[in-house]
């Protein structure tokens, strides 16, 4: 049988509650009344997360991903250009981490 | 990086136009995505999951983290309840992130937003913000990164799955690395002022101090929320003055 029914039962359940997370936030910032205080809150969001998805893989693995990350943030600023700067950021942890 | 807004919708618009801008941005993260989907449809085989599970899984769960969080629990008989669980918490940063984007699709309407929001990953969030803080008023935008990245995390999970053992380590290239450089360029377009600063130091600093201290991805919602907070702390009468001026 390609998919069990016990694998069918726990990808819908992970599924279902992913889901879930997903249009959580929607739900909430629509039921809300939003002040000026909420706005503030969640208008730091947006850098807020993405600051924190990248810091641990920056600040805490070593000299050769922070200065990667340089090279990467370099690359951004720059050219203002997504790919160069993931090529630069790939090419220069490769690079480091055998160098260091 | 977003292109510019100026090509861009002005009104709010839930069109092609908007949809494809999507789709471009998150053409070089794809590629990322695609990798680590090889590495999934791989260790998906290895723990025991059919190519049809494997591929039910990315494309109806597609959230990386969680499935392969879900490897390492899939055990016959299965723990159905611990597994959706272990989703549950591991996914809760969508929730920040739905409520952040959640104003910028409220002109799609209730059941175009829902459905776009199926397709919210990290890197797509990451993209529709920038998008967003730059101008852009496509709603259609984070649909566009949607599909794009879930093709490329469902295709290459069938092709790992079938190719086994042969799909090597992506950190053994430096492509581990690959979002890291990405969320960083996207960063750049995030910065909306000195303000800022205390906000990012609060959340680097919490998601460090996370993810020593908690388990899985709850450092991204520490991170997230501490950056909130001190943005909610700014003094009330300059904050006001900002959405004045907006």
């Amino acid at each position: 049988m390609p998919v069990s029914a016990q694998a069918l039962a726990a990808i819908l359940a992970m599924a279902a509650v992913t889901y879930a997370t997903r249009a959580a936030g929607l739900f909430l910032v629509g039921r809300l009344r939003m002040g000026p205080r909420a706005e503030a809150f969640l208008s730091a969001i947006p850098g807020a997360v993405v600051v924190s998805l990248v810091a641990p893989a920056v600040l805490t693995q070593g000299p050769a991903e922070a200065l990667a990350g340089l090279a990467a943030l370099g690359t951004a600023l720059a050219t203002r250009s997504l790919p160069l700067a993931m090529a630069a950021g790939v090419g220069a942890v490769w690079a480091l981490r055998l160098l260091l | 990086m977003p292109p510019s807004p100026a090509t861009a919708p002005e009104a709010p618009d839930f069109g092609l136009a908007g949809l494809r801008l999507g789709a471009a941005a998150a053409a070089p993260v794809a590629l990322g995505v695609a990798v680590y989907g090889l590495a999934y449809g791989m260790l998906a085989g290895q723990a025991g999951m059919t190519l049809a599970e494997a591929g039910c899984m990315s494309a109806l769960v597609f959230a990386g983290a969680s499935q392969f969080v879900a490897l390492d629990m899939w055990v016959q008989p299965l723990p159905v309840a611990a597994l959706a669980l272990t989703a549950l918490v591991v996914n809760l940063r969508h929730v920040l992130m739905g409520a952040a984007l959640g104003p910028h699709l409220a002109g799609a309407g209730p059941l175009r937003a829902y459905g776009s929001m199926f397709f919210l990953v990290d890197e797509g969030f990451a993209l529709a913000a920038a998008y967003h803080a730059r101008g852009g008023r496509g709603t259609s935008f984070l649909l566009g990164t949607g599909l794009v990245l879930h093709v490329a995390w469902l295709g290459p999970t069938l092709a790992g799955h079938a190719a086994g053992a042969l799909v090597p380590d992506p950190a053994r290239y430096g492509l581990d690395f690959a979002f890291t450089a990405a969320f960083l360029a996207l960063l750049a377009g995030l910065w909306r002022g000195r303000g800022d600063a205390a906000v990012w130091l609060a959340a680097a600093g919490a998601a460090v101090a996370g993810q020593h201290l908690l388990p899985g991805k709850w450092y991204i919602l520490a991170g997230g929320l501490a950056g909130g907070l001190v943005g909610l702390a700014r003094p009330a009468r300059r904050a006001a003055r900002e959405d004045h001026a907006r």
